[in-house]
């Protein structure tokens, strides 16, 4: 660990932080507002004898990837909501072929092209995935730039391990704001020999397999229906423990509190000033903060203050995408309602809290 | 001060804190040197904390601001083209101009087109160094990025902004052991230190005693939320 905290930008810190965390791998296509992103890899992997590509689109890159972590390697992609849009089907074949993969999404408004200010409405896009079949996506929000180094830190682990891609996603406004970071330490990396012996069903040729003679098959393919059924039902086995051990989430303030935020990202920042002027206006606010979006943390909701707390308010910078996940986590136990911008309009804290006192009057 | 200040430096060295900062604080001054007062947002490498999103701020306190902006609201469409109202404020011998360049020697390039306005002696370039951003920690590291900055624009460096700072994390020994890299870089480059920033309301002048001159500088394009 660097003793010096040192201040980065999001962009900057979450490329760092995917090398220090052995992604040596990184194909993507410039697109804003993360394209410091790619700019970065480009001029520091290769330093770490890493290998990065511009791709001739975003399609180009997923699929590169796809190839790149079937041979084996550790690989980590960024792009920007249409950009991601565009990875979608390559999604839907990596979590089929069990290929790992580290994904950043730095979103931002759309739909269509959008615009390039902070948005959250992709929510749906890596929650439920874009892409054809039945698979699953582990997300993960920060929202902070240090809680996005740990996490992107992580992921190049967790990929391996769930051997599944895994998403950050991260609204351009943390990709772009700046803020004080603690950099881990470079994990090792695998040389080229020790990856057949450390990941043993990478397609790495017979070289380094000691006599191993045994075929190794990445693919997404399966003609029998009988056989495809039996694969996704095995997908799901291993989604139903990622969906316990992934769950993560911060509450804030529950005990006593009248009305209850849930925020994830920049959001969640602003309903924390929003809380602060509540407060100060008598009105006791808390907050549920989802760090996974997939899992989606509904024992969260349980830490809900029933007897003081009248309404939750889903704030969000899209049209009330979330707001599913938290009318499902609360199974009608409390009324919940919305607090939203979008297009790249970031709410204001005095708005949020606005809107939670009108929310809250509402209910009289 | 020369008419036009050109603010140069590292990604996230503190670029257009510092020009609307300036800005502001010129705005206020009774006995200004030129009648009229200009911030020209020149970066085209940064889609965020531009000084174009403070306009509304500027101009109601009097300074025009130059940016590709198609409405009030400062948002712009992200094209690889210059008004060309932006020379307005460099011809104008009336006019101070404060020029707020986007990151890095990619970021400066955008000034070349403007050439002829710094061939003779109506300005001054200055390049803001953070010794606590990641690829400027050391002396050299930051040697290396003025002047790539000053190849890039052909014009000299003519002073050097010490703004290391940890955003509210900053500490008197931060600043103090950004002056003492800061100092060794002016001498190093033989380029003058103007001045060195620091974060107004987070620490007290007075505990940055033998470092001078300093220069208060407020946060006027992080919104407070970003500190929550």
């Amino acid at each position: 660990m660097t003793t010096d905290k040192v201040l980065m930008k999001g962009n900057e810190a979450f490329a760092e932080a995917a090398i220090r965390g052995g992604a040596r791998l990184y194909f993507g296509y410039p697109i804003t507002p993360q394209s410091e992103v790619p700019e970065y890899m480009s001029r520091e992997l290769p330093k770490h004898g890493g290998c990065f590509v511009q791709a001739e689109s975003e399609l180009g890159a997923i699929n590169m990837a796809y190839g790149a972590g079937a041979a084996g390697g550790t690989v980590f992609i960024s792009s920007s909501s249409p950009g991601i849009a565009l990875m979608q089907e390559g999604m839907s074949f990596l979590c089929s072929a069990e290929v790992p993969l580290l994904a950043m999404n730095v979103s931002r408004g759309g739909p269509g092209i959008g615009g390039i200010q902070p948005g959250q409405a992709d929510y749906y896009q890596v929650t439920r995935g874009g892409g054809n079949g039945d698979y699953r996506i582990p997300v993960f929000a920060p929202s902070s730039i240090q809680e996005a180094v740990d996490l992107l830190y992580e992921g190049t682990e967790l990929a391996q391990y769930w051997r599944n891609p895994i998403m950050i996603l991260a609204d351009g406004m943390i990709g772009q704001m700046m803020e004080p970071v603690r950099l881990p330490d470079f994990k090792p990396v695998p040389k080229p020999n020790e990856i057949a012996g450390l990941r043993d069903w990478a397609c790495t040729g017979y070289a380094d397999r000691g006599g191993d003679q045994n075929r190794r098959v990445v693919k997404s393919l399966r003609m029998q229906p009988e056989k495809l059924e039996e694969h996704v039902e095995k997908l799901f086995a291993k989604y139903a423990l990622a969906e316990k051990e992934l769950c993560r989430y911060e509450t804030e303030n529950l005990q006593g509190a009248e009305v209850v935020f849930v925020a994830f990202g920049t959001t969640a920042r602003i309903c924390r000033e929003a809380c602060e002027l509540l407060a100060e206006q008598g009105v006791k606010a808390g907050l549920i903060r989802p760090i996974s979006l997939w899992p989606f943390p509904n024992k969260a909701f349980d830490e809900i203050d029933f007897a003081s707390t009248k309404a939750v308010i889903s704030t969000e910078l899209s049209m009330g995408q979330m707001l599913t996940d938290v009318q499902i986590a609360l199974n009608g136990r409390l009324p919940v309602a919305l607090c939203h911008r979008t297009g790249g309009m970031v709410p204001t804290s005095p708005e949020v809290a606005a809107r939670a006192k009108a929310v809250l009057e509402g209910l009289k | 001060m020369k008419r036009i200040i050109v603010i140069a430096g590292h990604y996230g060295s503190g670029k257009t804190e510092l020009a609307v900062s300036l800005a502001m604080e010129l705005a206020k001054e009774k006995d200004k040197p030129y009648p009229r007062l200009a911030v020209i947002d020149l970066d085209v490498a940064n889609p965020y904390f531009r000084s174009r999103e403070r306009m509304d701020l500027l101009e109601a306190n009097g300074v025009k601001l130059y940016a590709d902006v198609y409405h009030s609201t400062g948002a712009t469409a992200e094209l690889p083209a210059l008004t060309a109202a932006i020379r307005a404020p460099l011809e104008d011998e009336g006019c101070q101009a404060i020029v707020d360049l986007g990151g890095n020697d990619a970021g400066a390039r955008v000034l070349r087109q403007f050439g002829k306005y710094f061939e003779g002696d109506d300005h001054e370039l200055w390049t803001v160094v953070n010794f606590r951003r990641y690829e400027t920690l050391t002396v050299p590291a930051a040697r290396e990025h003025v002047e790539a900055i000053q190849n890039e624009l052909q014009i000299k460096v003519t002073g050097l902004v010490n703004n290391t700072h940890l955003l509210r994390e900053t500490t008197p020994e931060i600043l103090r052991e950004g002056y003492e890299k800061a100092r060794e870089l002016s001498a190093d480059m033989e380029i003058p230190l103007l001045f060195t920033c620091y974060p107004a309301g987070i620490v007290a002048p007075e505990a940055l005693e033998g470092i001078v001159p300093l220069r208060p500088l407020g946060l006027y394009m992080r919104p407070a939320y970003l500190d929550k």
